[in-house]
Parts: structure tokens; sequence; C-alpha cells
């Protein structure tokens, strides 16, 4: 199918019946919740499934006998399969579950760096990152004497690889970035920035948080060594996620955390620990998340990505072309590559005071710096208006958007 | 005046309003007539933390009652900054210290007060007890 007959073959109306949140109303208004960068909704299949866990299912996994503790193993495991099947992981054991982007990235920074990175080493990560894919790694340089490289940014927010290029040495042992920045939308060039790291004999983690609900990501074909992201950022549930990771990798590594499941045997003397990918999953997981996520996914692949692709690029040209419109709207981020997020300020206002006045509109932004300071620092701005598109968003709402704009500016200019 | 005479009248001034629209652009008028503070006072020092938008407030005691001047770069925040003022400034240490902010309830800002909004209304009012505090052990 080309653009034009998918975007005919889509249809909205069905996809947002499947929100019931979409139908409630905030301050008297129906909602229009542009805030899916932070979180997403979930469609009544992935509600349900979570009501029907607790009613038929729950059990806890990996560890019973009986009936109820094998189903729930097996849900679990097949959503497992599901995520390996999304992501086009080689092994199911590759996909480790998690509790979301930011335990997948403490995981690595702690334990490739326990084990891979020491004194005077380097790694390198963008000037575009949300914070939970610096800090861990300061914490491991302050830990270990290792050092930060930074790939800046130009002014429409675009990486420069040749500075990039440039950044690797004998010491870098590991490089980080984003595949869509959650502040900008910028997608970057990740396949052609993995294949310069690796000419490097340099491995590479990948923060698809922003991606992943997005557009299809293939982690043999990027040959990407880790990839994370969320689960409640997919229409998934809260408190799961993934960390992929290559399996050699992943063997070389030392566990995360201490426990029960992680383990083959324990004694006082000698702990031996279990395979992959239970050597990373040490303690109860959230059963009902990991396996109601596999929910979501049906979801999405019903839908498909392609489809979903073609369908919010479509929305994200017309929101940007609307909003272009309304006098005194800066953009944040105009890469010439970019996904479902469109930040920008106004000149004269506090983004803060745009939210505000959305909010009572029943509009839901996110205002601020997106947990990206060193982005709005780049930009010498204090945080931006920040509208992230999903799939069930329709035009007549980017419509009340630019209408509820306008309304704030009258009353704050 | 007493606090809880300028409080009622605020009652009084707000209950005017009928909707949202017509409160936030009163708001937003306040903002603009709040006592600014001078730009040397500016600094880290007298920005009050916790708060998406900037706020500056700067106490000073004369003849027992202190006055306040402030300042933020979001004009709503400037405004609820300014209801602070109104409410606060020109009142003794003790008064301050003491004073039961029943107001911002009751002229429907109750919203903004909870720890997790992002205009820090709450360190705002906390901030300006402090200093109460302080000069009061002071003077
Ligand atoms: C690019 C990016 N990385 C990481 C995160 C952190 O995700 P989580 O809070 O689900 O761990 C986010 C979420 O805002 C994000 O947008």
């Amino acid at each position: 199918m080309n653009t034009k007959e998918i975007l005919k073959a889509i249809n909205i109306e069905k996809i947002r019946a499947d929100f019931p949140i979409l139908q409630r109303e905030v301050n008297g208004k129906p909602l229009v919740y542009f805030d899916n960068g932070a979180t997403t909704q979930k469609p009544k299949q992935v509600i349900d499934a979570v009501a029907h866990y607790y009613e038929q299912m729950n059990s806890n996994v990996h560890r019973g006998v009986h009936y109820l503790s094998q189903i729930s193993t097996d849900a679990f495991e097949v959503t497992r399969r599901k995520l390996q099947a999304f992501i086009h992981a080689e092994h199911e054991h590759e996909v480790i579950i998690t509790k979301g982007t930011t335990e997948s990235i403490n995981m690595v920074a702690t334990c490739y760096g326990r084990k891979f990175i020491g004194e005077g080493d380097e790694i390198i990560v963008s000037a575009m990152e949300h914070h939970s894919n610096i800090v861990p790694w300061q914490m491991l340089c302050d830990e270990k004497g290792c050092v930060l490289k930074v790939i800046p940014m130009n002014d429409r927010g675009e990486l420069d690889l040749d500075v990039y290029k440039s950044l690797f040495s004998s010491k870098t042992k590991i490089a980080t970035f984003t595949y869509v920045s959650n502040a900008l939308g910028t997608i970057n060039p990740v396949k052609e920035m993995i294949d310069i790291a690796h000419e490097h004999q340099v491995p590479v983690l990948l923060d698809a948080a922003q991606a992943v609900q997005h557009m299809a990501v293939d982690v043999q074909a990027l040959d990407v060594d880790f990839l994370v992201f969320s689960g409640h950022k997919m229409y998934g549930p809260t408190g799961v996620g993934v960390l992929y990771g290559k399996e050699a990798l992943l063997n070389a590594m030392p566990p995360y955390q201490g426990g029960g499941d992680m383990i083959k045997e324990v004694s006082f003397e000698k702990t031996t620990y279990n395979e992959l990918p239970f050597k990373f999953e040490a303690g109860t997981p959230n059963i009902e998340a990991g396996i109601c996520l596999g929910e979501a996914i049906d979801y999405l692949n019903e839908l498909g990505l392609e489809q979903i692709k073609a369908y919010e690029d479509e929305l994200l040209a017309y929101a940007t072309a609307e909003l272009s419109q309304v006098e005194g709207v800066r953009f944040i981020g105009t890469a010439a590559q970019k996904s479902s997020v469109i930040s920008f300020v106004v000149d004269g206002t506090h983004p803060y005071d745009i939210g505000v006045i959305l909010d009572k509109l029943g509009i839901a932004v996110r205002t601020g710096h997106h947990c990206a300071q060193p982005v709005m620092e780049r930009f010498g701005i204090p945080g931006t208006v920040r509208m992230s598109l999903a799939m069930y968003n329709t035009k007549a709402e980017v419509d009340t958007l630019v209408e509820g704009l306008k309304r704030a500016l009258k009353m704050l200019l | 005046m007493q606090i809880n005479e300028i409080q009622d009248e605020l009652i009084e001034d707000f209950a005017f309003y009928q909707d949202w629209m017509e409160k936030y652009e009163y708001i937003i008028q306040l903002g603009k007539e709040v006592p600014l503070i001078e730009e040397q006072y500016k600094t880290e020092e007298y920005i009050i933390k916790g708060c998406q938008s900037k706020v500056w407030l700067f106490p000073e005691l004369k003849d027992g009652k202190i006055y306040f001047t402030a300042d933020s770069d979001a004009i709503i925040t400037k405004g609820l900054v300014s209801l602070m003022v109104k409410v606060l400034s020109g009142q003794t240490p003790q008064d301050i210290a003491k004073a039961d902010l029943y107001f911002i309830d009751q002229i429907g800002l109750k919203e903004h007060l909870s720890p997790t909004r992002a205009n820090g209304l709450l360190s705002m009012v906390k901030q300006m007890k402090l200093y109460a505090i302080a000069l009061q052990a002071a003077s």
C-alpha cells in the first residue's frame, strides 16, 4: 500500500473507541490528550487484560507446579516471545523484562560498567538525551573515574556526526544515544551511528523509548548491542519495560541484583547464577504488567506500525503547518527527520502559562524541560510547550489545540 | 488592614468573576501590579526553589513590618505571587508567621497549592513565613 491508501484505510474513530479515557471530559471540555511522549493511554484490550489477570490467573511466575502458576508463567513468557518478534531479536533470552527504560539503562551502566569500564575510559553520549540516559553514566563516572564525551547538535536539533566520529578513541567503551528525542522529536540516523561505533569495536546502547510505538524497530538489521524501551509509552501498562542485549554481551556481564529467580543454586559458600534471561530478573517481576504488555503489542501489530507511522507523520506535518501560522510560535527542534513531537516557545510567554490555560480548556500538553535540561540549555530557554502525538489523535484535536493556544496568547500577551 | 480583612476582600473580588477565564485574566492583571523586586536582588539567593517558572522574592523589615517585592518569569505565577504579596506584605512578622491563608481555597485556587504543582505556590508561602520567623528573631 502507498501512503495515500494507508491513510484511507486507517479508521481513527474505531481506534479512538478502543480507548475509554478519550471519551472523558476535563474541566468541562472533551479531553484532548497531547502528552503521549510522557505516557500513552491504554486500549480496553489492555485494561481488560489487567482485570482478567487478577480474576483468573494471579499467581507467581517461574515457581509453582500448580495450575495457576503455570498459566501465569506461560502468559509471561508469551509476552517475551511477542517482544522478541516485535524487535526481531535472534533469541528469546536476549529479551530481559525490566521495570522500564530507566531501569534498563541503569542495568547496562551498572553491569556492563562494572565489568568493562575503568578509570580514564570514555563513554559517548549525545547532547539530546533524557536524564535517564545521562545520570546513570555520570554515576558510573563518579564511581570508576571514567568520562563522558558528548555529541553536540546543531540549531535544528540534529547531532553532528563529524564530531561524533572524532570522539572515538582507544578508551571509548560504549556509545549511547536516543533513537528519537523526547524533547525535540529528532530521529537520529542510528544505523549509520551504530556502524561508526562498530568500526571502532564499540558497542551501542540505543534508547528506543520514543521510537518503538511510532516505527518498526529491528535490532538485527540495526545490529544494535543494547536496546531499551518502556511498556507505558507503547499503549501498555506502567512498570514494565525491556532491555534487549546481544547474547554474548549479556552473558559476559555480571547480574544486576541478587535475589530469587536469578540463581541456579545458592549456598553460603557459593551461588551460581541462572541463565539468560533470568540472570537479570531477580525477584518477583511486575507479572500483570508483563503479561498485559503482550496485549499492547498485539494491538500495535494489528494496526501495523507502517500504517501508524504514515498516519502520525501526516498528523505531525499538519500540526506543524497549523502551529506555524500562529504568530510568535518558535519551534525548538526542526530536524529534517522528525517523529511525533512538536516543541515550541512563544516569545514573551512562559511555557508554564500556556500549559495552565490549555489545561483549563481540557488540552493536555507538557511544559518544562522534559527531563532534558541540557537540551534546554543548548537552546537557551527555560523549557518548551511540547505536544506529542499518538495514533489516536486527530486533525480536529490539532485544531482545538491551535484555537486554545490563540486564546491563551490573547490572555497572556 | 489586617491579613484576614485583605483575604475577605479578595474573596469578594473573585466572587465577582464567573468563569475561569475571567479569573485568570484578573490574576494576570494582578501580576502587573506586583511591587517589583530590584534587579540586583534577582539572584540565586532570592529564588524560590521548586518552581517550573522562576520566582524571586525579597523581604524587607521596616518599622516592625515586612514588605515583600517579587517577580516571576511566568505571567500566571507572577499573578499568584502578587496575590500572596497583597495579603502578607506590610504585616508584622508575628502575623505573617501564624497567618491562615484560607482565601486560596475559597477563590478556587487550591489546585495551585498542592506540593506537586509546578508553580511552587506552596514553597512561596513557606518561604514568606520563614522570612517572617527569621526577621522576627532578628528584630
Ligand atoms: C527518550 C526517553 N528515554 C528514557 C525515558 C525514561 O523512561 P521511563 O520513565 O519509562 O523509565 C523517557 C521517558 O520520558 C524518554 O522519553
